[in-house]
């Protein structure tokens, strides 16, 4: 769907293709999507925690203000300003599945905001943590381009919002963990070959012990699943922006070869085994008339494998990603427009999968 | 390195006690130090970063009984909040608390990011007359060491020089 299509948030809301997951940029077929965030305070203006509802609303309709006046311009497209009190608890959690706000800022709360690209590529949290979290996506190994999008944008505010900023700390931040650049850069990575050899551990913890974070796909507690794997820079003092982008751009590129590394080996020696898993896993979700989101995410790691070996012809990166969204509950529901039973969602979860499917794959079905 | 209790996560929590004076550290993953949390009631069930630097903050005031104490009079003018309330909830309450705070804060950012100097970007609208600023540092500096080494000459050219970017930086001011 292109951005011509966007209309209300809701279209937003009810589809599953993202343009930061579409398959394209650097090694996308290991790196799903890059994420830039940088945190961002008014001078002298308590943080969101500290907030009153007055205040906070004051705070949000000023950042609102800002936006006006950088217009499509200056954020590279169109937005949508929203203001999360007047969306229903379901469209916030499909927010928060499609990586566009965080879980904690779904909950209730004052002058809590978002401003949303129509293409997803940029999304800024208003009092969340801090007054504002500006994130920019791309799709595959990107980290660059979403740190000049996001660089550029954070320009364009600061000629309109005076931000808190110290010339010794840097950008001063509600907590003293992202002051100083409040930069936290992100790559997710998907390393079934590594994981179907025991050997993504052993990789994660090497990460590790260079300073970064690793994390599940939907934070920390979802380790491993679907074998995706967020990495993330820890250290935002002493450290400027174009290290920090470097340096997880580096680890990001080692664990993609030891990824590829393992799948040569896979391919030379297993062939036939990992065809039947993909096979089986494509067979399953193509055919299945229920599916609860656990299995479907453990098949879909099979499947992807499969299309990153390009064993399953007619089947692309973003076909095959566009399935982890429509696998989230919350999405299922709202697609449905209604609140179902676990049981129902994965009657209508097995049905969205294998009408997505049978599209792509025509005849097969 | 692996979790010391569980053996199968990542060890993503360093945990420090002091009891009777005797120091043990752990390395524990989040799971497992937050049950520690519950057996020993030393974090709170929700066990979160701003529970961790409450730690990290509560071993700094340990350490450093008489530096660091915090006076429960000394609050932010501008939110309010006390060294204490920050040492509670992990969160600072506005930006002028980093300034209020500054004594305890600068050891708190060094032990997390092992650097207590920005060195990244600096907002459009400051980064003139930040530049000026730490030219007229690297100014004062020289003017010191031309001193420091009887070179008369070289500095009184650099005193004119930080007389120059002096008044320049004021009339921005202004």
């Amino acid at each position: 769907m292109s951005e011509k299509n966007v209309n209300t948030i809701d279209d937003i809301l009810k589809r599953s293709s993202s343009p930061w997951m579409d398959g394209s940029g650097n090694a996308s077929d290991v790196v799903i999507s890059s994420r830039v965030r940088l945190a961002r305070n008014l001078a002298n203006i308590p943080f969101p925690h500290l907030l009153g509802d007055k205040d906070a609303n004051i705070l949000l309709g000023k950042v609102f203000d800002a936006a006006d006046k950088i217009g499509p311009r200056g954020f590279g497209g169109s937005v949508f300003k929203v203001v999360l009190d007047n969306l229903s608890p379901l469209d916030r959690q499909v927010l928060v599945e499609k990586h566009l706000i965080s879980p904690q800022h779904a909950e209730n709360g004052r002058g809590k905001g978002l401003i949303l690209r129509h293409d997803e590529l940029v999304s800024i949290m208003i009092n969340e943590e801090d007054h504002l979290r500006l994130q920019c996506l791309r799709s595959g190994l990107e980290l660059e381009e979403a740190w000049i999008l996001a660089n550029g944008i954070d320009d364009q505010f600061s000629e309109f919002l005076e931000f808190a900023y110290d010339q010794r700390l840097g950008y001063l931040t509600a907590c003293p963990t992202n002051a100083g650049t409040g930069l936290r850069a992100s790559v997710m990575v998907h390393l079934r070959a590594l994981s179907l050899t025991n050997e993504v551990s052993r990789v994660l913890n090497a990460v590790n012990r260079v300073g970064l974070v690793v994390r599940g796909l939907y934070g920390e507690g979802t380790e491993g699943q679907g074998d995706v794997f967020q990495i993330s820079n820890q250290i935002t003092l002493g450290q400027n922006e174009g290290e920090i982008i470097e340096n997880l751009t580096l680890v990001a590129n080692q664990v993609v070869s030891e990824e590829k590394r393992v799948q040569d080996f896979l391919i030379k020696n297993h062939r036939l085994e990992v065809e039947d898993r993909v096979f089986r896993a494509l067979g399953v979700l193509s055919n299945a008339r229920s599916i609860s989101s656990a299995e479907a995410i453990k098949y879909w790691s099979d499947l992807r494998l499969g299309v990153e070996f390009g064993m399953v012809p007619g089947l692309t990166l973003q076909d095959v990603n566009e399935i982890l969204v429509l696998s989230r509950p919350n999405f299922v529901q709202k697609v449905f427009n209604g609140e179902f039973s676990p049981a129902e969602r994965d009657v209508r979860r097995a049905h969205l999968i294998r009408e997505h499917l049978s599209k792509k794959l025509p005849g097969r079905d | 390195m692996l979790c010391e209790e569980c053996g199968k996560a990542p060890a993503t929590v360093r945990l420090e006690q002091v009891i009777n004076g005797k120091k043990t550290v752990m390395h524990l993953c989040e799971e497992c130090a937050r049950k520690a949390g519950f057996f020993t009631g030393f974090f709170e069930p929700s066990f979160s970063i701003n529970n961790l630097l409450s730690a990290l903050l509560g071993s700094q005031l340990e350490g450093l009984p008489s530096q660091v104490h915090p006076r429960e009079e000394v609050r932010c003018p501008v939110c309010g909040m006390s060294y204490r309330d920050f040492a509670e909830v992990g969160r600072l309450g506005c930006s002028k608390c980093y300034e209020v705070f500054e004594g305890n804060l600068m050891p708190l950012l060094k032990r997390i990011h092992g650097s207590d100097r920005h060195i990244g970007k600096t907002p459009a609208a400051t980064r003139e007359g930040v530049q000026k600023r730490k030219e007229l540092e690297n100014l004062k500096n020289e003017l010191a060491r031309a001193v420091s080494v009887e070179a008369y000459e070289e500095a009184a050219e650099l005193r004119d020089k930080i007389r120059a970017l002096e008044a320049e930086i004021r009339g921005e001011q202004g």
